[in-house]
């Protein structure tokens, strides 16, 4: 096993291109995260970050650049080699992607049984666990995605992408849809879960609160790049169009009530 | 990843167990079966150090909640952030996840009831929609503008237009198939003329339309039945609700207008295609020219035949386009129902059909038949 808890990138993306017929989205994209950061990555709509996360997992190719995750190109080695890169990875999709056919417990039992690794005895178990940590009822592990209402469906998609322990945990919109209360708690769960496991994170938000309370570093990309890389005070003070416009409401909130909101 | 040894993560000493490395899934992968072995020999009262354990998570924990059999050790080592994870494995725990309610006896008979309603609620369902749609038609005889013309002539194209090559086909080498066959009896007899009267009667007033239809449940009515479905899913249906447009009018109408128009044609086509290959297959075996086929045509099929085979075609249309939009109404909002629902569209629609049928050829008993 590599030792994950070195400060060598956990993804890295180089000169990425990517395009839609005629719409270029990213023209020589870079980026390059360390393990145990949590990096949000703003910009705005239509400014692919979605776009660059599914280069990340490998859901999309780019037309032109390199991705590398855990210090691998994403095709390197074999079948397997690419399933196991693919397992120290969790990814908590925009609408939470669940299955609809399964139930909230076969869910997030999935992945552990495709691991085949456990008994159905340590399965159930680890589901228990994950449900309570994602703060959900037992009770609620029968029901269907289809009964689900939407913070739940936020909630059961993480635990399911926490299921395999992952290191690096791909977050699309965590908090979108949740009540503030519920954010809140969210926010707090990933910060406990990188303290304990040091966890990567990466996480595309638009919402000001979970970027200020949990990201560690953030990446604004804009005009098909990242246009800056760094702690969220330091981005604060860049001088960039976008910036401006996007963490103006936050500035004007912190220098109206600093502190507030921190749970 | 190979030649990992047990001894990397424990370590059974005089002073008792030592455990190191990586207590995480990934870190344990390739060890369990020996590890378990391993922890399932250590005495209830040993000594536990976990101070060498680099990372653990909560698979690691559960191992080793599951090793000391539900209760901390007497004995342990251990830091406060692995008491934490482990602690927390052992709150869960005792409030297992619900069991999925076991089947009884009343279960099935009750199983067997709901499916009868089941079937009650399907009819009940069908009529309301019928009745929807007449009431939709008496609200368009009223209000002329109010027709979903842009909707009827795409999806007339759909069905329609774009069904033409498929039905070609089949309706070809079905012809083909069938003269063929029917070739070969008549001969034996010397009763070559007949193939004629074979053929028309057969294609003109049973087998186009019949054959339309399977081929229009399968391609069309299993299309429309999944794209309402999947407006279900999107809540794209509820969006038009929202916005006081009907359903009725604007997603059932006019596919049931537009099979009820292409369906009469596509027999028609399918038909023509078929006693086109039929004639084929009797020039080849039987020697008859195109013109005596033609010129017998007429005679051997009076033209009430070809009334029959185009109102059936309509009528088969309707009901194929009304099932399916039924089942499409139906898809509750997951995978598992929309393929229920397109599967039973498809296979509804053909048992309805063929149900039509056979109270058209009561119907029509004494009708068109050469005297």
């Amino acid at each position: 096993m590599s030792a994950p808890l070195t400060n060598a990138p956990v993804v890295r993306v180089e000169g990425i291109v990517t395009r839609f017929g005629r719409n270029v989205v990213h023209e020589g994209l870079d980026l390059s995260i360390r393990a145990g950061e949590i990096v949000a990555l703003v910009g705005g709509s239509g400014s692919g970050k979605t776009t660059l996360l599914r280069h990340v997992i490998g859901l999309t190719r780019p037309a032109a650049g390199r991705v590398e995750v855990f210090g691998e190109a994403l095709d390197a080695g074999g079948a397997p080699r690419r399933l196991a890169r693919q397992r120290r990875m969790g990814v908590l999709f925009q609408h939470g992607a669940l299955f609809s056919a399964f139930s909230v417990a076969q869910n997030i039992a999935f992945p552990l049984r495709e691991l085949g690794m456990m008994s159905p005895r340590e399965i159930d178990r680890l589901v228990a666990l994950k449900l309570e940590m994602v703060e959900m009822e037992p009770a609620h592990a029968l029901l269907m995605p289809a009964e689900l209402s939407g913070g739940m469906v936020k909630r059961v998609a993480l635990a399911r992408a926490l299921a395999l322990e992952p290191e690096l945990l791909l977050l699309d919109e965590p908090t979108a849809g949740l009540d503030p209360d519920r954010s809140a708690s969210f926010i707090r769960l990933i910060r406990a879960l990188h303290r304990e496991l040091g966890l990567t994170v990466v996480l595309v938000t638009h919402d000001l609160d979970t970027l200020a309370q949990m990201a560690t570093s953030v990446a604004v990309l804009a005009e098909g790049r990242i246009v800056s890389h760094a702690s969220l005070e330091d981005t604060l003070a860049l001088d960039h169009p976008f910036v401006a416009r996007l963490f103006r409401g936050l500035q004007a909130r912190r220098s109206h009530s600093h502190g507030a909101g921190a749970g | 990843m190979a030649g990992r040894a047990l001894d990397e993560v424990f370590v059974a000493g005089a002073s008792g167990i030592r455990l190191a490395g990586d207590w995480t899934l990934r870190g344990l992968d390739g060890l369990l079966p020996a590890l378990r072995r391993a922890l399932a020999a250590v005495p209830a009262d040993a000594n536990w150090s976990l101070r060498s354990i680099r990372r653990m998570d909560s698979f690691g924990a559960l191992l080793l909640w599951q090793a000391w059999g539900g209760r901390w050790p007497v004995a342990l080592d251990a830091d406060e952030a692995q008491r934490a994870i482990i602690g927390r494995i052992g709150q869960v725990t005792a409030a297992a996840l619900p069991m999925p309610p076991r089947i009884s006896a009343v279960d099935a008979v009750a199983l067997l009831g709901a499916r009868l309603l089941g079937f009650v609620g399907h009819l009940g369902g069908f009529v309301a929609l019928l009745g929807r749609l007449v009431l939709d038609l008496a609200h368009l005889l009223r209000h002329p503008r109010d027709w979903p013309l842009l909707e009827i002539s795409a999806n007339l194209f759909k069905v329609g237009a774009k069904a033409m090559p498929v039905s070609a086909l089949v309706g070809f080498l079905i012809g083909v198939v069938l003269s063929y066959l029917s070739a070969l009896q008549l001969r034996t007899f010397g009763a070559d003329a007949f193939i004629v009267n074979i053929l028309g009667m057969g294609i003109i007033r049973e087998l186009g339309p019949v054959l339309v239809s399977v081929l229009v449940a399968g391609r069309s009515g299993s299309a429309m039945t999944a794209q309402l479905g999947v407006m279900r899913v999107t809540e794209e249906i509820d969006a038009l609700a929202a916005m006081g447009v009907s359903r009725g009018l604007r997603l059932v109408l006019p596919k049931v207008v537009a099979l009820v128009l292409a369906m009469p044609l596509l027999v028609l086509w399918i038909s023509a295609l078929a006693l086109l290959g039929g004639w084929v297959s009797a020039w080849v075996e039987l020697d008859i020219g195109l013109h005596f086929f033609l010129q017998a045509l007429p005679g051997a099929v009076p033209v009430a035949n070809l009334y029959i085979g185009l109102a059936k075609g309509a009528v088969f249309g309707f009901l194929i386009a009304l099932v399916a939009c039924h089942f499409g109404l139906r898809v509750r909002p997951d995978t598992e129902s929309l393929s229920a629902n397109t599967t039973a569209s498809v296979v509804s629609a053909i048992t309805v059909v063929i149900l039509a049928d056979a109270l058209f050829a009561i119907a029509t008993r004494s009708i068109g038949l050469p005297v």
